[in-house]
């Protein structure tokens, strides 16, 4: 068993273009275990917060680091699904197969290991076709599988199925579900409460750039301590 | 009016004849600049795929000027190379002047802004869509060069059709640097302009005939990749920015 990279440490996170400031002073830290779903309303940083904490974006103020003994190699045991799935001109198996690559899988075993990832979403059939020829449903599970043959010990989700119809988006999430039941940390954005619902353990609520709560998902959907949230929840608060 | 209808009759005549001298002109053309752009693209892609990726200071001067020098007139192209390969130039000893490998050179040199601009558009655009999820997949840009010319391989087969476009039909830098030898350095531009000073039209307007059916091939060959590529693009989902 490798060493653990959690928990996330994010302390007094800023984050500004051009001087307009879109992310204020975040803080949190979150251990192993679990699903934790950020919400807000458009425009309120969720995206925002994920990629700064996956590294593709660098914080104007504050500090993001991962606490455990395997932090060292954090940058490899992390892994982003991203709204649009992102497919390389070329076959579904091949996708997987130069994600394995990039994170140094020895060529012999690349193969047999991006067929088992596509059988776990059940893209086997189509694993010769090319990616971008596949359905948007089908190109975001083969998004996950490709994520998921990294192994990562913790997945970003940035509404991963948001521009889905109802059939595929639930395919998506039967396919989120297996990956934290086989005990992936995922860290998502959504925009469908009956989603977050259904998958968080905690939720992070962002209003503004600001981070208003930080609360297990039942005490959250149960009893949200600030307006903005319940106002939310409700229905009312579009921005 | 009679002499050009007869002209164009003799024309005719030796391209459904496959004439011997008609043919090898334009044997060493296609030659010339196939080589050109193979040499040109060696150097070229990988400083497009650079200068699209790797910020440092003056990027932008380095750009403009990239896309100014697609205009370079072969004229001038031709007098710099003709000067480095003349006898008493830096590279004289070599002896390459007035020989094909000198108008590979040239036409090189012309080309190569063209694909390294294009080149740098095309995986500028590469990057806007793939760079988050490579760089996710713990990629550099640098390290990402190879897949994304790989990605962008429709755009840029397009782009060495256009460098190609642009050596096969210009005639200045060939002119001074092969010097129009007969059956050594004579393409079919520079024989065009040749035969036409000299009144025999027929060669010159058999030629002109064969270099615009040139033209239209390599433009129907990049529509026809493009098409392939639309095609493809089409049943994807449309890519719009995120927030």
């Amino acid at each position: 068993m490798t060493a653990s990279i959690l928990p996330l440490r994010v302390r007094g996170v800023s984050f500004a273009v051009n001087g307009e400031s879109l992310l204020r002073d975040l803080d949190f830290e979150l251990p192993a275990g679990g699903v934790t779903i950020v919400l807000g309303p458009n425009g309120a940083g969720k995206s925002l917060t994920l990629r700064l904490c996956h590294g593709l974006l660098q914080p104007t103020a504050g500090s993001i680091d991962w606490g455990g003994a395997g932090a060292a190699n954090a940058a490899r045991r992390q892994a982003m699904v991203f709204q649009r799935p992102v497919m390389l001109r070329r076959s579904a198996l091949a996708n997987v197969a130069f994600a394995l690559g990039a994170h140094g899988v020895p060529r012999p075993e690349r193969a047999a290991r991006a067929r088992a990832a596509l059988e776990r979403v059940e893209l086997g059939r189509v694993a010769h076709r090319s990616a971008r020829a596949l359905s948007g449903g089908e190109q975001q599970r083969l998004a996950l599988a490709r994520a998921w043959a990294l192994e990562p010990e913790v997945l970003f989700l940035d509404e991963p199925t948001a521009s889905l119809d109802p059939a595929a988006a639930h395919a998506v999430e039967e396919v989120i579900r297996a990956i934290d039941a086989a005990g992936t940390r995922i860290i998502m954005t959504t925009h469908d409460l009956g989603q977050a619902r259904r998958l968080a353990a905690d939720v992070i609520f962002l209003h503004g750039g600001r981070l208003l709560e930080h609360a297990a998902a039942s005490e959250f959907f149960d009893n949200p301590r600030t307006d903005e949230a319940r106002a939310f929840l409700e229905g009312r608060l579009f921005w | 009016m009679d002499s050009a209808g007869e002209a164009f009759a003799a024309a005719w005549r030796l391209l459904i004849s496959f004439d011997g001298e008609l043919l090898s002109v334009v044997g060493l053309s296609l030659r010339v600049s196939m080589s050109a752009v193979a040499l040109a693209s060696v150097v070229a892609l990988p400083l497009g795929a650079l200068l699209a990726l790797y910020r440092f200071p003056g990027r932008r001067l380095v750009v403009v000027l990239l896309d100014a020098l697609m205009g370079l007139p072969p004229v001038v192209v031709g007098l710099v190379v003709y000067l480095v390969f003349s006898r008493s130039g830096p590279m004289g000893g070599l002896g390459w002047l007035f020989t094909p490998r000198v108008m590979i050179l040239a036409q090189a040199l012309l080309v190569c802004p063209i694909i390294a601009a294009l080149t740098r558009q095309a995986i500028e655009q590469e990057w806007e869509v793939l760079g988050e999820q490579l760089r996710s997949l713990g990629l550099s840009p640098v390290r990402a060069v190879p897949t994304l010319l790989w990605e962008g391989r429709y755009a840029l087969l397009t782009t060495l059709l256009a460098g190609f476009g642009r050596a096969i039909a210009e005639v200045g830098a060939v002119l001074i640097v092969g010097g129009n030898i007969a059956h050594v350095t004579r393409v079919m531009t520079t024989t065009i302009a040749l035969e036409t000073s000299k009144g025999d039209l027929a060669l010159a307007l058999g030629l002109g005939i064969v270099l615009i059916l040139i033209a239209v091939a390599v433009n129907a060959l990049a529509h026809a990749v493009r098409h392939a590529e639309e095609r493809i693009a089409r049943v994807a989902p449309p890519r719009t920015n995120r927030a």
